[in-house]
């Protein structure tokens, strides 16, 4: 069923929004997190009325809005590839992810229009405690801003709360905080911000060092480095906390990410978590296996990050493919056989509108019963798989394992140098340790390559679906030309780059400039 | 002074005052002319809303294209 569809043009959709989203996220997690270490920054000036925390908060103030400034609306095209290149998506979705990016929209005009320009423009104008309020609005706006997507988002890995229209062929909302609390949404929410404030963090820290090196606005650097450190801290241990429930989220919701993630083809009981290793690039006919070519594996550990008991059994791609009954796993086929029902169902039901109404009231009430929706519709997406190899649902394991370890070993590398830098800033024995600080310049672009390998993880780990087991990418995009997706990823290419290296340009020379000098 | 004419001259000082601020705001400009005058207008348009008149046919459409088989397919 899926023949139809043309793979070069949903490979060069799926790679012009992966470009997009990935050059999006380069600029969204430096203003989350930045904003609230401002919002620090300017209650300790507000509170001990020091002209240096103003002036610390206003140089860092400037450095959000480099970031802001650059960054802003690039997510906007997001939304065009939504309508033009994903328009199957965009109407079956419907007002699921309409609503949150509406909301998203409206929040994000407000916040920029109004407390961003008190931020920027409102020193000595207003008075502290209103400046101090507008600050701690704009963070906490942008933040919120930030949830509706992520809402979004996780309702395609775990669509929950909807009831699908067979006359519209739309899913409506149904319950809007079974939407917005599904524990998909709460983790990816909790576990995207707080590698958020992680980033913005070592970023500052990593700007603090270089002035020690070059033993200019110290105390500035000092006390920014004792703020980001303990702040960054706290939010890694939670990112660390949010990340293992997301985990324990996923092996539930989306088995095959979860395998995929540790490469785990065979499933078994107290399965053991691989800490580190390396997968072959030769693969096996069954599954498209890789085998280890070496792994350390911590015992036990992967079936006690799921269960919370190190007995629990984790199935494998294997035993997701050919289904366990014991189990109660459903094979590949079985999914396949519920998914062909729910679509011949509304193949049929479009048919006979109009024509045999009462064939058409018989299946419609199967659209509008409860039990047939989880029994079939939930495997709607398997119906375009008839006539398939099993291997179609297996997602890239390689590049779900290596960015699931990376991103993973760079957490906890975070912590250990967020730990480290708070304890020797208090100590105030960082000033003459040159290899540390360098370390800490080093360290900036180690958050970034986590944050992105994390959405590499969370997208790519969906495969083949664009909504897990009821939409299939290749059936959400639109039939336009290869050619013009084509131009538009280069034009793309060209705008994200100027941008980002106009970012970086501006952003060195404010940093060079110092606190002293720079603009606003 | 009213409040209304406060807010006006709060923003008309504060754009007249901005240094770093100008530079940045031609980059914003810049980019949201790019995006809507060019993009948006040229290589984005919305598919379905282009292509049929009401809600009826483009759900329609996508249910043909959602329940699309082989054997019906002739594009």
């Amino acid at each position: 069923m899926i023949d139809h569809f043309d793979v070069g043009l949903v490979d060069w959709s799926r790679a012009q929004f992966a470009l997009t989203a990935i050059y999006h996220w380069l600029f969204v997690p430096l203003t989350l997190g930045l904003s609230f270490i401002i919002a620090i920054m300017e209650s300790i000036y507000v509170k001990t009325g020091d002209e240096f925390w103003k002036k610390t908060t206003k140089f860092w103030m400037t450095i959000f809005g480099i970031n802001f400034a650059i960054g802003v609306a690039t997510g906007i095209i997001l939304e065009f590839q939504f309508g033009t290149n994903w328009s199957n998506y965009s109407w079956f979705v419907g007002d699921i992810f309409g609503a949150p990016l509406a909301i998203e929209g409206i929040m994000a005009f407000f916040l920029e229009s109004t407390f961003i320009a008190v931020m920027f423009f409102g020193w000595d104008k207003v008075s502290k405690k209103f400046h101090l309020t507008a600050t701690w609005l704009t963070a906490i706006g942008s933040n919120l801003s930030a949830i509706w997507i992520l809402i979004a988002n996780a309702w395609m890995q775990n669509p929950v709360g909807m009831h699908f229209n067979p006359d519209m062929a739309r899913n409506e909302m149904q319950n809007f905080w079974e939407i917005i609390l599904s524990t998909t949404a709460v983790y990816k929410f909790l576990h995207t911000i707080t590698q958020a404030y992680v980033l913005s963090s070592i970023v500052v820290i990593g700007i603090s060092a270089w002035y020690l090196l070059k033993n200019r606005n110290v105390l500035m650097a000092k006390k920014s480095i004792i703020i980001a450190a303990a702040f960054g801290l706290v939010a890694s241990i939670n990112m660390i906390g949010s990340g293992d429930n997301s985990a324990r989220d996923v092996a539930k919701t989306q088995p095959l990410k979860f395998a995929g993630m540790e490469a785990l083809y065979v499933g078994q009981e107290k399965a053991p978590l691989v800490a580190v290793g390396a997968l072959s690039n030769k693969e096996q006919e069954e599954y498209r296996r890789k085998n280890f070519v070496f792994k350390i594996e911590i015992p036990s550990a992967l079936s006690y990050m799921v269960y919370l008991s190190p007995d629990g059994f984790i199935p494998g791609i294997k035993d997701l493919i050919e289904g366990d009954k014991e189990r109660g796993i459903l094979s590949f086929r079985e999914k396949v056989e519920k998914g062909t029902v729910a679509v011949e169902a509304l193949k049929e039901l479009k048919k006979s509108k109009g024509v045999d109404e009462g064939k058409y009231r018989r299946l419609k009430s199967n659209f509008e019963d409860q039990a047939w929706l989880g029994e079939y519709f939930r495997y709607f997406g398997y119906g375009y798989f008839r006539d398939q190899s099993p291997d179609v649902v297996i997602p890239n394991v390689s590049l779900l394992f290596y960015s699931f370890h990376l991103m993973v070993g760079l957490g906890f590398l975070f912590v250990i140098f967020l730990a480290a830098f708070l304890l020797l800033g208090v100590q105030n024995k960082l000033e003459n340790k040159k290899w540390l600080l360098w370390l800490a310049i080093l360290m900036v672009p180690l958050p970034y390559i986590a944050s992105e390998a994390g959405w590499i993880l969370a997208e790519v780990g969906r495969q083949p679906w664009v909504i897990q087991d009821i939409l299939p990418t290749m059936a959400a995009v639109s039939k336009i030309s290869t050619g013009s997706v084509q131009i538009t990823f280069w034009m793309f290419v060209v705008v994200f780059t100027g941008l980002l290296i106009a970012e970086l340009k501006i952003m060195f020379k404010q940093i060079k400039l110092g606190p002293n000098k720079g603009g606003h | 002074m009213s409040v209304i004419k406060k807010i006006f001259w709060f923003y008309v000082d504060g754009f007249r005052n901005m240094t770093l601020g100008r530079q940045l705001w031609i980059i914003i400009l810049l980019k949201l002319f790019i995006l809507f005058a060019i993009l948006r207008l040229f290589f984005f348009p919305d598919f379905l809303k282009s292509r049929f008149k009401n809600d009826a046919d483009r759900s329609d459409y996508v249910i043909e294209q959602i329940t699309q088989t082989k054997s019906n397919n002739n594009d």
